[in-house]
């Protein structure tokens, strides 16, 4: 397996020289909704995770017709590279990476380390209002080759690799949220059984910059995950697992990993399937 | 005591304090607060749970469960760190960069 690091990750100096090259449309995307308007880098675009990237009735993606004319109305054309990041360590701008992937974006990549790195480096960002003409986007049907649905999480069981990557008290059912949230939730705690507990952190250092590939093969194999068969990544939403599954196929470059964004939020929440709690 | 008065119960109206386990206080170097400093909540093994931005006021705030828990601060103005045993309700954890 070789590393397509080079295709799908871009660091910060290669993004400053870029900045004003035509062909590339840098993207913001945060949990925190409120973050581009308190400064973004030069020239990126806003992308609303919640408003934009879900439909607003059903619990699902925005269907192609709605992608399409969300990239077309953000100015992104079918062949502009389009390199994503945000905060949280990139949670939210890896979410947005696979989601693109699903619609057939050819050439999409994250900014190593995201919004943090950024800022940690003392990098300028911007409050100036971001205009782009708009273009006409096409997108191509949903890749579900990349996308788990429940049924695959349950016959997932003890037939292929199950990776929970959310904290290990997510993980052992003592925290239903991240620890930024609160912990009123519905669903039950817990993991789907057989699942190996991989936080998504392992594969990030402090900065939030992901390890070296050598790092990253090491730290899966350690934990168990067996590369003869498929994977599916979950967490709770789907955007953390998005970062995982961002190492598993894209750095690493495994074949056939699936992120479940339904998650813990809609596994937990289903009646009679099996559960598995502790570490 | 941090430069901005303490969070106290503002905006914990909603949350039943009586269940959840809530771990705040403010980020400050030389007495005043610092911004947008990455504020970590490390659990018990020393395994990330759960990364905020300090607020204008270097205030933070996680939701966590009773039990050990390590805090520490990644910002362009320094480096901290505290560790604090906590129960349900509220924790204060003050962090002062170095």
């Amino acid at each position: 397996m070789t590393s397509k690091r080079a295709d799908v990750l871009v660091d910060a100096d290669w993004a400053q020289e870029h900045l004003d090259d035509p062909k590339v449309v840098f993207a913001e995307v945060d949990e925190d909704v409120t973050a581009y308007d308190g400064g973004h880098i030069a020239g990126a675009v806003k992308l609303d995770w919640k408003t934009e990237l879900q439909d607003q009735v059903v619990r699902d993606f925005v269907n192609k017709e709605d992608f399409e004319a969300l990239l077309s109305a953000k100015g992104i054309g079918n062949d502009d590279t389009v390199v994503l990041y945000g905060g949280n360590n990139n949670w939210f701008a890896a979410y947005a990476y696979w989601y693109f992937k699903v619609y057939g974006h050819a050439d999409v990549r994250l900014l190593d380390g995201g919004r943090k790195k950024w800022e940690l480096d003392g990098r300028e960002l911007s409050t100036d209002t971001v205009s782009r003409e708009t273009t006409s986007y096409t997108a191509s049907n949903p890749d579900t080759s990349i996308r788990a649905f429940r049924d695959e999480a349950l016959d997932a069981i003890d037939n292929k690799n199950l990776v929970d990557v959310r904290s290990p008290d997510e993980f052992s059912g003592k925290l239903l949220a991240p620890a930024h949230l609160p912990q009123e939730q519905s669903q039950r705690g817990g993991h789907i059984p057989s699942a190996i507990n991989v936080p998504w952190s392992k594969a990030a250092n402090d900065d939030g910059t992901f390890k070296s590939d050598d790092e990253l093969r090491t730290l899966y194999a350690d934990a168990g995950l067996d590369d003869g068969r498929d994977t599916i990544a979950y967490c709770r939403i789907g955007e953390r697992s998005s970062h995982t599954w961002f190492v598993l196929r894209e750095l690493l470059g495994h074949e056939n990993v699936k992120n479940y964004d339904g998650s813990w939020t809609e596994y937990g929440s289903l009646v009679g399937v099996p559960i598995a709690k502790g570490a | 005591m941090c430069g901005a008065p303490s969070q106290g119960r503002a905006g914990l109206e909603a949350v039943d304090l009586t269940r959840e386990t809530v771990i705040q206080g403010c980020v400050r170097r030389d007495g005043a607060p610092v911004a947008a400093a990455y504020v970590r909540l490390l659990d018990g093994t020393g395994e990330f749970t759960a990364e905020v931005q300090s607020s204008a006021e270097g205030q933070f705030r996680f939701f966590a469960a009773p039990g050990d828990w390590t805090v520490r601060v990644l910002s362009a103005a320094g480096r901290g760190e505290v560790s604090l045993t906590c129960d349900r309700g509220l924790n204060e954890a003050e962090l002062v960069l170095a």
